[in-house]
């Protein structure tokens, strides 16, 4: 189970980080390599995006990658025969993040059954509420995978009480508003936020959106159990290229 | 929670998180806003002396001699000021801003015309506002676009993607998710997440209102049928919305672009290359490969040029009550033509498809029935589409004469 792995992982690390990528780009080879690298540079748990034509949550570095990867002919068959080609070769749960339309296509239960065999742990869906969720909930149930689901800062306490009764895994903390890969401000305001999110459920909280250095992560020790890295890492491979990934991811907790 | 705005299956609210707060508060203010008796008419109170409603049924005595059938009316939407049944939309839609104390208003425009529309309503209202628009379609639409900068909007033109109407939808929820404290994101047709496709059409059903009366003035009985184009659905929305229980046809007139059969177009109705899906919040017929990624679409008019339809529309396809075809590029302007000439009349290249399916029926239908066509907007906007595509020697003349002395 996922939420037993990271909290077993909990007690030797203060922080554990998930890294993010867009399958296919820049290329299927790459999306590989960089995912060897994460893993040697000790990442505890990766989301890997299925690239979608329409990803409204996603920023301009997330969306172009989007699109590159769809432009490059990546397909969800693609995308799952690479998964599981991951799943095989590296020993850290994984899971996939993507836009419902995906799931709707492929049919949501094949597409839980597919995670499954593939070994992936759970998905995270970012235009999926529970209450547009049902049968996708029971397929991941029927699955034993994890549901992740989303707080906001705009999201109110009973809300979030209501989202954590469905989530699994844990619970991914937006931490502003806005899209993936905009600055965020690491300040007391997201003290007090992480604090709400910290009593409204029971799961552990990863905090994700605008974390790109140490100095963030830093800044998040005790106060929440995993950082996610999105489009920094994107950002730092479309200007120094795959290589560069490891070293950064080395550099966070240096 | 709110109710989800299903219709049969099709809508729904497929929101990213961010925004649920922000949909509850929108869904809270318009139900009240329906339910206060006074609300409509301070609606229909600015649309009377701000817009030019309510707008005049024509008859069109020489097409209807032309073609021998039906007496053919005709819904001028185009005379709401910007020219288009946007109007509507975007007042009714501005009036709720106010009610939820925010300043400032962003929207998606395809044609421009909602771009305008929203520019226009923000100047009057006092809202900042910000227009996304398609980087294909700010080349095609010049003239729209100038006047939303006149206007003091910024326009934003969106590269990404297929650079027209979807991909400006993205990017107002990009905006959207980040201000909603102080912004409304004026939807522009009766698509996205519930309640817009509700919301759009109970301002729209401002057209089927004043329709019903007039035609039943004119004629001393209801229409055979109703012809309306069909982009998102806004303008087909708002004038079936008061036929609905009756016994009247009601056609539904999609982009047929270079043909069905070409798979450059953009019907979703009236062809078999959609199926059902979820994007852009809402569930319905979108032109989508097999994984779910949206296609390219394509219509002579950046209005209809759209990958997702109506729920409304998508359910009441299924249940038989609207009829959906398609009109090709050519039929439009040819349609065009026609209805400038016969009648001195200039629909909107979008309208404009409602035209030709109506043309194509009337000489079917008896004389003594009836017929409506909605122009929902005007074509002089789309002065350098249409001139291109009627090959106009003088007008090419123009253009070229000015630019060369712009580069003088």
């Amino acid at each position: 189970m996922l939420e037993s792995y990271l909290k077993k992982r909990l007690e030797e690390k203060e922080i554990l980080l998930m890294t993010h990528i867009v399958i296919g780009y820049p290329t299927f080879d790459d999306s590989l390599r960089i995912i060897e690298k994460m893993v040697k540079a000790n990442v505890d748990l990766m989301e890997l995006q299925i690239p979608f034509s329409e990803p409204i949550a996603d920023g301009p570095v997330i969306l172009h990658a989007n699109q590159r990867s769809l432009a490059a002919g990546a397909t969800v068959k693609k995308c799952f025969d690479f998964a599981q080609k991951a799943a095989q070769s590296f020993d850290i749960p994984f899971l996939f993040m993507s836009y419902y339309n995906i799931l709707f296509k492929y049919g949501v239960d094949s597409f839980a059954t597919k995670v499954k065999e593939i070994g992936f742990k759970g998905a995270i869906v970012p235009d999926l509420p529970p209450e547009e969720g049902e049968e996708y909930l029971k397929a991941m149930e029927d699955n034993s995978l994890a549901p992740i689901f989303i707080f906001s800062p705009t999201t109110p306490e009973e809300r979030m009480r209501y989202l954590s009764s469905f989530g699994k895994g844990f619970i991914y903390c937006v931490a502003r508003k806005g899209v993936t890969g905009k600055e965020t401000e690491f300040s007391g305001q997201l003290d007090k936020y992480l604090a709400k999110c910290r009593r409204a459920t029971d799961l552990p909280i990863a905090l994700g959106f605008g974390v790109k250095d140490k100095k963030d992560i830093d800044f998040l020790k005790g106060k929440a159990d995993i950082a996610v890295i999105g489009s920094q890492t994107i950002r730092l491979m479309d200007q120094k290229g795959v290589d560069a990934v490891e070293d950064f991811i080395k550099s966070l907790f240096g | 929670m709110f109710d989800r705005g299903y219709y049969d299956g099709f809508g729904g609210a497929f929101l990213p998180e961010i925004l649920v707060a922000t949909f509850d508060e929108l869904v809270e203010t318009f139900e009240k806003a329906k339910s206060d008796p006074c609300f409509w008419q301070e609606y229909s109170d600015v649309m009377s002396t701000y817009s030019c409603r309510p707008t005049p049924l024509t008859f069109a005595q020489n097409l209807t001699d032309m073609f021998g059938g039906s007496r053919i009316y005709i819904k001028r939407e185009d005379l709401n000021h910007t020219g288009a049944h946007k109007a509507n939309n975007v007042m009714g839609q501005g009036l709720l801003t106010k009610r939820m104390g925010k300043t400032r208003v962003i929207a998606e425009t395809g044609a421009g015309q909602h771009g305008v529309a929203t520019a226009t309503m923000a100047a009057r209202f006092g809202y900042k506002c910000t227009i996304y628009m398609g980087e294909v379609d700010v080349h095609r639409q010049r003239p729209n676009v100038f006047w939303m900068g006149r206007l003091g909007a910024e326009v934003i033109p969106v590269r990404e993607g297929t650079r027209i109407l979807k991909d400006a939808i993205n990017e107002a929820f990009r905006d959207w998710v980040a201000n909603m404290d102080t912004t409304h994101y004026v939807l522009g047709t009766a698509c996205g997440p519930h309640p817009f496709p509700e919301m759009v059409t109970y301002f729209q059903s401002i057209i089927g209102k004043e329709a019903r009366k007039q035609i039943l003035e004119a004629e001393k009985k209801l229409p055979a049928g109703i012809y309306a184009c069909v982009g998102g659905g806004s303008n087909a929305m708002g004038i079936f919305s008061d036929f609905m229980e009756d016994d009247v046809d009601l056609i539904g007139v999609e982009a047929g672009g270079k043909g069905l059969e070409s798979g450059e177009h953009a019907a979703r109705l009236s062809s078999k290359d959609a199926s059902i899906g979820v994007a852009q919040g809402y569930k319905t017929y979108f032109l989508q490969d097999n994984d779910g990624q949206m296609k390219k679409t394509h219509s002579v008019a950046a209005g209809l040029d759209y990958v997702g339809v109506s729920p409304i529309l998508a359910h009441l396809k299924e249940t038989g009550r609207v009829r959906f075809e398609a009109a090709t590029d050519k039929e439009v302007i040819e349609a065009l033509s026609l209805t400038i000439k016969k009648e001195g009349l200039i629909p909107a290249l979008e309208s404009a498809h409602a035209f030709v399916q109506a043309f194509k029926e009337a000489p079917s239908l008896s004389k003594d029935q009836a017929i409506i066509i909605n122009q929902s907007g005007r074509g002089d906007k789309d002065i350098f589409t249409v001139a291109e595509a009627f090959k106009d020697p003088k007008w090419m003349e123009f253009i070229k004469n000015k630019a060369e002395e712009y580069n003088a």
